[in-house]
């Protein structure tokens, strides 16, 4: 009856325990530039599309939503406020977040858990390099750096996806628009966007990693470490980023 | 008359999975510059044996000592650091499967020296290669290899630094007779030129008796019998003179098993 709660805390453990060896680690040489390259480019530079269109496309619905309901009273000139003030604060990092979730976290998980159960990371430690050191450190600062940056682009696309839809589909003003959508808008707003979306690469990477580094049991266990990876990283998001909103405003 | 000086001291070592008990309370002692060549049954431990004396795993009791220190008081960082004093082949190989065999080769002579110039690593990484009968291949990845090359990749990898201890997990399993005399040729002058200390795990018996200084028989998670290989081979014991001669019947296979703990179904 226990073993849900019992495993939830060893999770909970591991994940710290990674974390922490990921502290400690962080400034001790020797640096490897090209870890932190490839990881940079594999989770700023790749994740840019799926990242983009999912702006691009939460950005329009919520203007055809928000239309639709302040139509009702005739507030329609606000809706660039409303979308631009829900995506910066909210939704662009959220939903970015659980896409990079869906593909760093998953890919870390799963290459972690290979090297695991092909003793690659026995291997590691037997050359004298730290596993922790050597594959973790990278995946983990290189995600908190890299997601900020592309939500940030995620909030200029997805304030673009609403106006796009207003202007083009609404017929809305599109000087009014953009008015109204920057007028209430400050930087506090962006900056706490950006705040979650660093915590949240801090978790989805730290997450994904610890998963696959205490992966066992061959293919299988790999597998399920790639979806353990991927579902506590959404988890995680959401439950910290409830919090997070609580603690920020 | 000076004392034996032993490089790696195990004593009451067990070791259980589960319910499995895999070193049931193991002692052994290996010289410096010693070859120890460990024989057993698959499934015996010898490949967990290894990873005790490399601090990979970790005795539930008993003590692993090398150059006199207790492994278990090293520090996470320390015990890193300890093992340069090591290399050691896997027996599935464990290449860096997304690395090309040059970069695998190279990997440890980057991290030891990391100002280490190109140059010096590729001269070592060819004569590492070179030494273990292969060619050509710096550029391929693991995956393009046979298991054989696999293995002697590994092999490569292990002995790039020189460390002064070398742990081979059946470094000459699945390759040709002639292969094999190619291995046991460089770990013979690894001991030789560099007085390096080497435990060889092996099945094969002409192998085992070429480079061993001393035969060590794994049974039942206990050293059954260490011997230089004149002793081990002229010993009486039955359950040796089974193992030497491959006879399915006898006492090594009539034993009774050790028992295990039951666990109860829930
Ligand atoms: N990480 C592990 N988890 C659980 N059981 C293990 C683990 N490693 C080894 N064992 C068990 O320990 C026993 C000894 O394994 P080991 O790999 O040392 O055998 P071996 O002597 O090297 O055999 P072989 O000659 O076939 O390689 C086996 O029964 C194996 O199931
Ligand atoms: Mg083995």
């Amino acid at each position: 009856m226990f073993r849900p709660f019992e495993s939830f805390f060893l999770e909970l453990g591991r994940t710290t325990q990674i974390f922490v060896r990921v502290l400690l680690w962080t400034f001790r040489p020797p640096y490897d530039p090209r870890q932190w390259l490839t990881q940079m480019v594999r989770v700023g530079i790749q994740s840019i599309p799926v990242v983009l269109l999912t702006a691009v496309f939460t950005g329009g619905v919520m203007a055809l939503q928000i239309f639709t309901v302040l139509a009702r009273f005739g507030a329609e000139n606000y809706v660039g406020s409303i979308v631009g003030l829900a995506m910066v604060r909210e939704l662009a990092a959220v939903l970015g977040a659980l896409m990079i979730a869906g593909r760093c976290g998953a890919a870390m998980g799963a290459e972690l858990g290979a090297m695991r159960v092909t003793q690659q990371i026995d291997a590691l430690e037997v050359l004298a390099t730290d596993p922790v050191h050597y594959l973790i450190v990278p995946r983990v600062w290189a995600t908190t750096l890299a997601l900020p940056l592309l939500i940030a682009l995620a909030d200029a696309v997805g304030i673009f996806g609403g106006y796009v839809v207003s202007v083009i589909v609404m017929g809305a003003n599109p000087a009014t628009y953009l008015d109204i959508t920057f007028r209430y808008m400050d930087a506090n707003d962006v900056m706490s966007g950006l705040i979650k979306a660093a915590v949240f690469g801090l978790l989805i990477a730290t997450i994904g990693c610890s998963k696959g580094f205490h992966a066992k049991g061959g293919a299988e266990g790999v597998g399920r470490a790639t979806t353990a990876a991927v579902v506590t990283g959404s988890i995680a998001v959401l439950v910290v980023n409830f919090f997070l909103t609580k603690l920020m405003f | 008359m000076t004392q034996p000086t032993f490089k790696i001291r195990l004593q009451g070592i067990h070791k259980s999975f589960g319910p499995k008990h895999v070193l049931t309370g193991l002692d052994l002692d290996i010289a410096e510059g010693e070859s120890l060549v460990i024989l057993g049954g698959s499934g015996s431990g010898k490949s967990v044996l290894l990873k005790h004396i490399i601090g990979l795993l970790q005795p539930d009791e008993g003590t692993v000592e090398v150059d006199g220190v207790d492994l278990s008081t090293l520090g996470q960082r320390q015990l890193i650091e300890f093992r340069r004093r090591f290399g050691m082949s896997f027996q599935e190989g464990a290449l860096f499967d997304s690395m090309t065999v040059w970069q695998n080769i190279a990997f440890p002579l980057q991290r030891a020296r990391p100002r280490i110039a190109t140059a010096d690593i590729s001269a070592r990484v060819e004569q590492c290669l070179e030494s273990v009968g292969l060619q050509g291949v710096d550029d391929k990845v693991p995956a393009e290899l046979s298991g054989g090359m696999r293995r002697r990749v590994g092999f490569a990898r292990a002995i790039a630094l020189q460390p002064q201890i070398l742990l081979f997990d059946e470094p000459t399993t699945g390759l040709d007779p002639v292969m094999t005399a190619v291995i046991d040729e460089v770990i013979n002058n690894l001991r030789r030129r560099l007085g390096s200390t080497t435990i060889t795990i092996t099945h094969d018996l002409t192998s085992a008796f070429r480079i061993a200084d001393r035969i060590a028989m794994l049974h039942r998670g206990q050293i059954l019998a260490v011997a230089p290989p004149d002793e081990f081979r002229a010993s009486d014991d039955p359950r040796l003179q089974q193992f030497l001669e491959g006879r399915a019947e006898g006492p090594l296979t009539d034993d009774p098993p050790p028992q295990t703990t039951q666990v109860p179904d829930p």
